[in-house]
């Protein structure tokens, strides 16, 4: 079916919906990770934009019900070269158009991406509409200029879980006791890292993750108190990634800062901009961003490099963490942007990319135990 | 970590001759660490066989042997160079091997040489099989069960712990003969017993069959401070149990999800840190079972490879430039990407594009043997496609090929009727691997069998096959166009599936040039994309391109006068490094000259297609088609034809015809030099002789020639290179049935018919005109008498038999050709000499096989100068103003792969066999003579026994070559009539059985090693059933043979050089100081 993606900037793109009839509208970003499209579909970071992935040909493997990084397909539109309708893969359970389907999310294809990602290289991501009813350039043009803008907006409240939730390989409701969050939540007390993770559109593989290195996570709506934090008395503070720009969520921004120092705290994307914004540091908005599976960080203290898993649209500016106590850590070392830090007196650290991976290359996993031994180093009692 | 300063001086070993499974990427990864190496300011000492290869080219290293590659001439290169490092990674396993051999010399203790890039424990620990499989066991990977077996009772207990199916390997056969898969017991049994047989020494490997399972490769980059990238992952088309170097190949893997990739990316990981590979580049193959998942190792090359070539051009990365810079104490994030000129290679490419490499190979030229792949490799080349679809990217890649197809199938040449043929045809070929499997796929698709059927009999990834249907559905609608114009939404879709205009024009009854003004009115044009290691998120410094048909085109097009320089395409026979050499040198030459270089072509093993040897690398198909859209949007000064071999000078006409201006000789002297008529006029013209001949476009034209001439007559067809489809012909019949193999073989144009010069003297000359000026670039005499394909025959330069007088006459007729011909650039002729009379075989007004060669033996850069020329430049104002007669003596020697093809005669003739050459130089023709076969690998001997068995006319002349090899202390053995000759004229000689004859005869000789050297000719005319077995016992024992005289002549003068003094070693730059 005949689609047309119109950009805020006037540039516009024929393709073709796989996914039969819809609009939708979204901030148009690329991801150049060859492999893992199901993964950046379920990646909650991902509110609000419609993804185009540089590698041509998309749906080779089909889906899978493993693959996800959170319940749903998280992108506004999925935008591809060339949509691959017969999988094969000995997991896959179905086809790509079929789950974006079927989850209400468009997908297009026949049409030059690397046009597309080459004119947001140039140009910034950029706001954009897709639609197979309104093929009228002029008038999609106007709508994507009057969708909202990524930068001062909020998605966190739009993924950020509504109800806290243990999870034990998947979520696991609070039962009985719900709204006394207190220290006698914790089932393993001792024998696990008592952790409270802050979900600001939290992946599942960093819950995997945490629960790999012996962590017992207790997953809290981005709304959280520090209060309620601390009545839960955690080992370990989690704060995850997200969509967006850090700016807005000023609550997240003010429990964290009167979190800082209590317990061993450990950030992630979204959660280490917010670290970087508690502590008194600044954050701006990328001209298009890191999204794929081989940005190259250096990790300042041992010199060795990681391959990394990315996605996000804002960074911590390095010069407005200066004189705040806390050291560098990792680097980009295509653009020299700020990718991790360590306080020099609290117990708490961060980085920009993703150690969890999925999609991507595992190099960073090692950030995992170093939180486990945070904590370890660290007895809340 | 900074460079190492502690060394200075670092020698570098290459591949030697091109064979099967070592081609031309080898020149690529060591041209690229001479490069790299020197730009870093070290002394770079090279040693290579190969005088094709650029890398030997005197301004590559700083001390260039072409030597042959024996531990022993290492040692005495090293003794004299005294390097601080080795660098054994770069030059296939043949560097690697004879790395690890000096070393087990203790040659690299004595001189304190430390070894860089790879220690010899890693070597040894990724090469030894058991070894291997601890070091794989201790990090929780498998590589299949095996087992080695001496006896029967040893195979059933081995094939026990196996468990069936199993593959059974003979150890140490040719070409991988013998063994197969054994299903049951009973299967084991018959193959086992065959295995130990076949086997040289009585051995039989047994392994766990993971026949079908998927097959990929990652190449893999560490460096000192133990960070690790992955530059590329591929897809093998073809799963297990097909050689890689056999199989269609798609970078990247199109079938694993993030969660399978990462897990052999891991693996991968854990690998090369297992192994221990300090620095550099390797190679991981996996395998992984379609139906659970379950990954195991196949293999891993602690060295650059064919697939790291290949991975450095499909994703931009040069891997062994940076594996050189690894090994001298560079760390990933020291080293800038060129490409994007603002990151480091401190990264993991990203493709936005699809890339399909298919082998090329040479069946055509074996008749003799079985089109059927195994895991022991066949292919002598390879092309390369990219596309934005796996379809278009495929397509594209059939039609580099050079095997006159134009995509997949629907191209006016299918052979068969897909809805009558027979099913077993269909699938047999499906079931057994073949290099035309994917036609047969698409007949099997027409012929209405499902994908899931034909997955049964491939066990080809589904995926792949649903490619292809889908090309094949869209062939099936195109065909409902017949006779009316195709719909431009469809030719728009065609176009970007990879369909060429000729296709199109074959679907819809149209032609090729019809359908291209279809396509220009209506602004459907291919646009150019970059190959940036990045996927467009940083700006590309390199213009490295590939077309496709989409929106945005990318083609930075400059105002600079510029020339278009056309590739060679894939190596084949006949067509190989020699011509990318001379692309190469054009290339060179044009920047030396301040015009932008544009380089066209499809063969991801050169040095060519490396994205900073021109100003522009489109790599495209070389057809028509695809070359002039690069034309059309470069608009070029003009376009070199003339060294790419036989695949741009096909174009020439074509491309002159519709106004691309061609530099130096103009088609139409090519063209007045290879049709019959008009070359038989120039000579008249010019008082020149050439055998009698004529030209016949039937069988019963051809027969009337040969009777006029008289029998032997050599046939050939015309356009043809590699003496494709020629042979001597004794009598009618087989003139008969040979003609009408010549006409299939250069369709709509004559066959030529020649008088064969029986025991002519042969000469090639290469010859160099501005014009106005001629000037010989050398001239080279035979070893191997006329009949003998110029490629396969060992030659010296200068000559050593023919009279001065002779020479000038040579000299004489050439520049008269020459000047006849109006050529501009390079010309090369073949002569014969017999009776004391000249004959012009051939004249070739272009770059020829042995420019190389004579560049090297000369010093003179013919190929470089051929380009200014063209340009405009004389000789005069390029200083080459005399031909140049070196004091030493150059000896050039053929590669042949007979091992590799079981069943194949290993006796030369006029059909070009050879895959490679190596060069020996030395003082007189012996030492020379004797380097050269020393870098061909035959090991003259210089004590034993010599077997000689000749026809009755090489009697006499055997009889000379019998009396030295006595007096240099080699015993005589001879069969029956050779016997009594030698015993007649006072040759002391023992007598043996021919097979024929009964037991113990000469190959029971052969097989106890009573033999050292065998001399044996025959005629193409008798079946020689008794001389063919010989020659193939010899190959399959590694005993050098001759089978010519004037050959075994020549290894008589070789073996009294080594028997008389020990071999110097000597660098280009002191021969041409």
């Amino acid at each position: 079916m005949k689609a047309l993606l119109a950009l805020e900037d006037g540039r516009t793109f024929p393709c073709r919906s796989f996914t039969g009839p819809g609009e939708t509208s979204g901030e148009v970003v690329f991801n150049t990770s060859m492999t893992g499209y199901q993964e950046v579909l379920t990646d909650p970071s991902y509110r609000g934009q419609m993804v185009t992935m540089t590698y041509p040909l998309i749906g080779n493997y089909g889906v899978n019900p493993e693959d996800v990084e959170s319940e749903r397909i998280q992108v506004e539109a999925f935008l591809v070269r060339e949509y691959q309708d017969i999988p094969s893969n000995y997991r896959a359970t179905g086809t790509l158009g079929e789950y974006l389907q079927k989850q209400g999310v468009m997908g297009v294809d026949e049409f030059d991406t690397r046009a597309l990602t080459l004119h947001i290289r140039n140009t910034g991501a950029m706001r954009a509409v897709i639609s197979t009813q309104d093929l009228d350039p002029a008038s999609l043009i106007a709508k994507a200029r009057s969708a909202p803008e990524m930068t001062g907006q909020d998605l966190v409240h739009k993924v950020t879980t509504a109800e806290p939730y243990f999870w034990e390989g998947r979520k696991v409701p609070l039962n009985g006791n719900a709204g006394r969050l207190d220290q006698q939540i914790w089932r393993h007390r001792g024998k696990r890292f008592a952790v409270v993770a802050f979900d600001f559109g939290i992946k599942y593989n960093i819950l995997r993750s945490l629960a790999q290195v012996g962590c017992e996570i207790l997953v809290v709506p981005a709304g959280t108190s520090a209060e309620t934090v601390k009545a839960l008395g955690p080992d370990g503070i989690f704060l995850s990634n997200g969509p967006g720009d850090p700016e807005p969520v000023t609550y997240a921004v003010q429990t964290i800062r009167n979190l800082i120092g209590y317990r061993p705290i450990f950030g992630i994307c979204l959660g280490n901009q917010l670290l970087g914004l508690a502590l008194g540091g600044r954050t701006f908005k990328l001209k298009f961003g890191h999204r794929g599976a081989n940005q190259p960080v250096k990790n300042l203290r041992t010199g060795r490099v990681e391959i990394t898993s990315q996605n996000h649209g804002f960074a911590v500016d390095t010069d407005s963490m200066a004189g705040k106590e806390i050291e560098v850590t990792h680097v980009n070392l295509n653009d020299n942007t700020f990718e991790g830090f360590r306080h020099r007196q609290y117990p708490l650290f961060a980085v920009q990319y993703h150690p969890e991976a999925s999609p991507g290359p595992h190099d960073a996993g090692y950030l995992f135990d170093e939180f486990a031994t945070m904590m370890k180093q660290q007895p809340s009692r | 970590m900074p460079k190492r300063n502690d060394i200075q001086k670092i020698l570098i070993i290459g591949a030697g001759p091109i064979i099967i499974s070592q081609a031309c990427e080898f020149d690529y990864s060591g041209t690229q660490a001479c490069k790299a190496l020197k730009e870093e300011g070290y002394t770079v000492v090279l040693i290579n066989s190969n005088p094709a290869t650029i890398m030997t080219d005197p301004q590559m290293a700083d001390a260039t042997y072409i030597e042959p590659i024996t531990p022993q001439v290492v040692a005495q290169i090293i003794e004299k160079e005294r390097p601080d490092a080795l660098l054994p990674t770069l030059g296939g396993q043949t560097g690697l091997n004879t790395a690890v051999e000096v070393a087990r010399m203790g040659v690299l203790e004595r001189f304190g040489v430390e070894l860089i890039g790879a220690s010899i424990e890693s070597i040894q620990k990724a090469e030894d099989r058991e070894r291997f499989r601890h070091a794989m066991e201790k990090i929780g990977l498998r590589i299949p069960r095996s087992g080695f077996a001496k006896d029967m009772e040893t195979v059933r207990t081995v094939a026990e712990e196996i468990g069936f199916p199993i593959i059974v390997r003979p150890s140490f056969t040719l070409g991988g003969t013998g063994g197969g898969v054994a299903y049951n017991p009973d299967d084991l049994e018959v193959l086992a017993k065959s295995g130990l047989d076949a086997s040289l020494i009585s051995q039989v490997m047994l392994e766990e069959s993971v026949l079908g399972w998927k097959e990929y490769e990652l190449e893999v980059m560490r460096d000192r401070n133990d960070n690790v990238v992955i530059i590329c992952s591929i897809e093998n088309m073809d799963p297990m149990g097909i050689h890689t170097g056999d199989s269609i190949t798609v970078a990247p893997a199109q079938t694993l999800t993030d969660r399978e990739y990462q897990i052999m990316r891991d693996a991968s990981i854990a690998i090369m840190r297992e192994i221990g590979v300090d620095t550099g580049g390797s190679n991981v193959q996996f395998a992984i079972n379609p139906q659970t998942g379950e990954m195991i190792v196949v293999e891993m090359n602690p060295r650059v490879s064919r697939s790291s070539a290949l991975a450095s051009k499909a994703t931009g990365f040069p891997i062994a430039k940076i594996a050189a810079k690894l090994a001298v104490g560079y760390t990933l994030d020291e080293i800038k990407n060129d490409i994007t000129g603002e990151t480091q290679a401190a990264f993991e490419p990203t493709l936005d594009y699809c890339v399909v490499k298919i082998p090329r190979w040479a069946f055509e030229k074996f008749p003799e043997t079985d089109d059927y792949l195994t895991t022991a490799m066949k292919s002598v080349g390879e092309t390369m496609a990219i596309g934005r679809t796996f379809k278009e990217a495929f397509q594209k890649g059939v039609r580099s090929l050079e095997i006159g197809r134009h995509g997949l199938g629907a191209d006016g040449k299918d052979k068969i009727d897909p809805l009558t043929a027979g099913k077993t045809e269909i699938e047999q070929k499906l079931t057994t691997p073949n290099s035309l499997r994917y036609f047969y796929i698409r007949d099997a698709l027409l012929s209405g069998r499902s994908i899931a059927a034909i997955h049964e009999m491939t066990r080809i990834d589904p995926w792949f096959l649903h490619q292809i249907n889908q090309i094949v559905e869209l062939e099936k609608e195109l065909r409902t166009y017949k006779g009316r114009n195709l719909t431009l939404d469809l030719l728009r879709k065609a176009k970007s599936w990879g369909f060429s205009d000729i296709q199109l024009g074959h679907l819809t009854g149209r032609d090729e040039e019809t359908i291209r003004s279809l396509r220009k009115a209506a602004g459907i044009l291919p646009v150019y994309k970059l190959v940036d290691t990045c996927a467009a998120e940083f700006r590309a410094a390199t213009p490295y391109y590939y077309s496709t048909y989409e929106s945005e085109n990318e083609a930075r097009v400059t105002e600079r006068k510029k020339v278009m320089i056309l590739g060679g395409g894939p190596n084949r026979i006949g067509q190989g490094i020699e011509f990318d050499y001379c692309c190469v040198q054009a290339s060179f030459a044009l920047r030396e000259e301040g015009v932008e270089s544009i380089m066209v072509n499809s063969n991801p093993e050169t040095v060519s297609t490396d994205y900073d040897t021109s100003d522009k690398l489109y790599f495209e198909p070389l057809t028509r088609e695809d070359v002039l859209h690069i034309i059309e949007t470069e608009k070029p000064f003009g376009v070199i034809v003339q060294f790419g071999g036989q695949t741009p000078l096909n174009l020439s006409v074509p491309l002159h015809k519709v106004g691309v201006p061609i530099l130096g000789t103009q088609p139409e002297s090519i063209d007045r030099a290879e049709d019959r008529k008009l070359f038989q006029a120039m000579l008249q013209k010019l008082g020149l002789k050439q055998p009698a001949n004529g030209t016949a476009v039937d069988t019963a034209e051809a027969a009337v020639i040969a009777e006029k001439i008289g029998y032997p007559v050599i046939v050939r067809p015309s356009y043809v290179l590699g003496g494709r489809a020629m042979k001597i012909v004794y009598h009618r019949a087989e003139l008969e049935n040979f003609t009408r193999i010549a006409i299939e073989a250069s369709p709509g144009h004559p066959v030529l018919i020649d008088k064969f010069l029986e025991d002519a003297l042969e000469l090639d000359v290469d010859a160099i005109s501005d014009g106005k000026t001629t000037i010989i670039g050398g001239i080279m005499e035979h070893i191997e008498a006329a009949g003998v394909h110029s490629g396969d025959s060992a030659c010296v330069l200068p000559p050593i038999n023919v009279a001065k007088e002779m020479l000038a006459d040579i000299t004489r007729a050439t520049k008269a050709m020459a000047a006849e011909l109006k050529v501009i650039g390079l010309m090369n002729v073949q002569y014969a000499i017999k009776g004391g009379q000249l004959y012009v075989l051939e004249v070739n007004p272009r770059a020829s096989r042995t420019v190389p060669f004579v560049s090297k033996a000369t010093g003179i850069p013919l190929a470089k100068l051929a380009t200014k020329v063209m340009l405009g430049r004389t000789l005069q104002e390029l200083g080459f103003s005399r031909e140049v007669i070196p004091a030493h003596v150059s000896v050039k020697e053929a590669v042949l792969p007979f091992d590799r093809f079981p069943g194949v005669d290993t006796l030369l003739g006029p059909e070009m066999k050879s895959t490679g050459e190596v060069m020996g130089i030395g003082a007189d023709f012996g030492a020379a003579f004797a380097k050269a076969q020393l870098g061909a690998r035959q090991n003259l001997p210089v004590a034993g026994t010599v077997f000689i068995s000749v026809r009755n006319e090489d009697k006499a002349a055997a009889k000379e070559v019998a009396a030295r090899f006595r007096d240099m202390g080699f015993r005589i053995m001879a069969t029956r009539g050779t016997s009594r000759y030698l015993d007649e004229h006072g040759i002391e000689n023992m007598k043996i059985n021919k097979v024929s004859i009964g037991r113990p005869h000469v190959v029971d000789a052969i097989k106890n090693r009573e033999i050292q050297l065998i001399i044996n000719t025959g005629t193409g005319e008798e079946p020689a059933r008794d001389g063919y077995l010989i020659r193939r016992a010899a190959l399959k024992y590694s005993i050098p043979y001759a089978t010519t005289i004037a050959g075994a002549g020549a290894i008589c003068e070789g073996i009294a050089a080594l028997k008389n003094r020990k071999l110097s070693v000597k660098t280009l730059q002191e021969y041409h100081a």
